[in-house]
């Protein structure tokens, strides 16, 4: 897997499973603990109560593009972990790990974000970085 | 006139030195939209606060992750009437949790009011207190809300109709101990994110220690023998520290119309 690859797909699912965060406004029943590792394209990133989002589009090895939501808390906490109602532009390629909802859809809660530059963020309860599968 | 020469020239020059210390100060504790003290302000320190003030809570004071309780709270038992009150509540947290699509939560679902004491029970983010002749006011980052307080000696109301954040009256107990009482809440609400239920005729007191010039202490106790077998403490002595004057804070509203977006991208995701 190259990084100079124009494709943006699912690069791997880490079986690591870690336990779900402690905090939530909504719930923590609908997560899945399995951390996924995601590589997509940013559509939107909404600065938002009770929950701030990210989509991006996520294209599969087929081809195909999946749209995916992601969640995180809100601003204020969001904020003492560094993120900012700039911290992501449409069109740049972010790599995520995130838990997925337990019945499949493509939506999920942000844990890690490493950006093109280096720059790395950490959601809420996240101490460390996940690790990225190896390549 | 060498003397009428210096003098003027010192004076100068002390008041260049005070306008850039004194307005660098200034500078830095006037910062805008903070979301609370930096997490290290909570760690155990060996430096010694001085005395706290006689009679006096005023400031802004922020409880840090502890203030947040996502889970909700360990309640005591449940009455039979508590029981049955369970059946309609559907919470995302705690011991009764359900998945996402049958929440039912009316604050993180509807940005319904948090309503008290939920609102000090759950995301008690950083908090003014400002004292007047005959009130003290709370105003929370959280909602943007306020209570008051009443001090003026007013007795409680009798069977009064009921309140999101119910009536409130406050005595100093001693010089450093200001304690609240509060009936008539509004019995739709929580009490957490674990849906802990209340009642009507819940009566809730909380306890201000001022512990020294940088620490308040918040105890909060429910006494609701409708709903509990017993009394409970779901704050005992939580530690408030005192942020530095000018802070200015940020908002956090729950927004309907933003809930709504939300809720629509995800039931659009799941399709």
């Amino acid at each position: 897997m190259s990084n100079k690859m124009v494709g943006v797909f699912v690069v791997a699912i880490n079986l690591v499973v870690h336990s779900a965060p402690v905090l939530a406004h909504h719930g923590t029943a609908s997560f899945d603990d399995k951390i996924l590792t995601l590589k997509g394209t940013v559509t939107e990133w909404v600065w938002s109560n009770p929950h701030c989002f990210l989509t991006f589009d996520v294209k599969e090895e087929n081809g195909s593009v999946t749209h995916w939501a992601v969640e995180t808390q809100n601003p204020t906490t969001m904020s003492q972990l560094g993120w900012t109602r700039t911290s992501f532009k449409a069109g740049e390629v972010v790599t995520l790990t995130l838990q997925g909802v337990k019945n499949g859809a493509p939506i999920g809660r942000v844990r890690t974000v490493y950006f093109a530059d280096g720059r790395v963020l950490l959601a809420t309860g996240v101490t460390a970085p996940d690790p990225l599968p190896a390549k | 006139m060498r003397r009428r020469f210096i003098v003027p020239v010192i004076n100068s020059v002390a008041a260049l030195m005070c306008s850039l210390t004194c307005s660098s100060a200034v500078m830095l504790a006037q910062t805008w939209n903070s979301s609370g003290l930096p997490r290290d302000a909570f760690q155990p320190t060996q430096a010694k606060s001085d005395p706290a003030p006689r009679r006096d809570l005023t400031g802004t004071w922020d409880a840090g992750n502890a203030g947040i309780q996502g889970t909700g709270h360990v309640a005591a038992p449940v009455t039979p009437w508590g029981e049955e009150r369970l059946k309609d509540i559907k919470p995302g947290n705690g011991p009764r949790a359900v998945t996402e699509e049958f929440i039912n939560d009316p604050l993180s679902i509807m940005c319904d009011p948090a309503g008290f004491p939920r609102l000090v029970l759950y995301e008690l983010r950083p908090t003014q207190i400002v004292q007047t002749p005959n009130q003290i006011l709370m105003l929370y980052m959280f909602e943007k809300r306020w209570r008051v307080i009443w001090t003026d000696g007013r007795e409680l109301p009798q069977n009064p109709d009921p309140r999101w954040y119910g009536y409130s009256v406050g005595r100093w107990e001693d010089d450093y101990t200001f304690v609240v009482q509060t009936i008539g809440m509004d019995d739709r609400t929580w009490l957490d994110n674990a849906g802990n239920p209340h009642s009507a005729d819940m009566r809730v007191e909380e306890r201000y220690h001022r512990r020294d010039r940088d620490t308040l202490e918040l105890t909060v106790t429910i006494n609701d023998p409708i709903a509990y077998t017993k009394a409970w403490t779901p704050h005992d002595k939580l530690p408030l520290k005192l942020m530095p004057p000018g802070t200015d804070l940020m908002e956090m509203i729950c927004s309907p119309t933003e809930a709504a977006a939300y809720k629509k991208l995800v039931d659009t995701q799941k399709k």
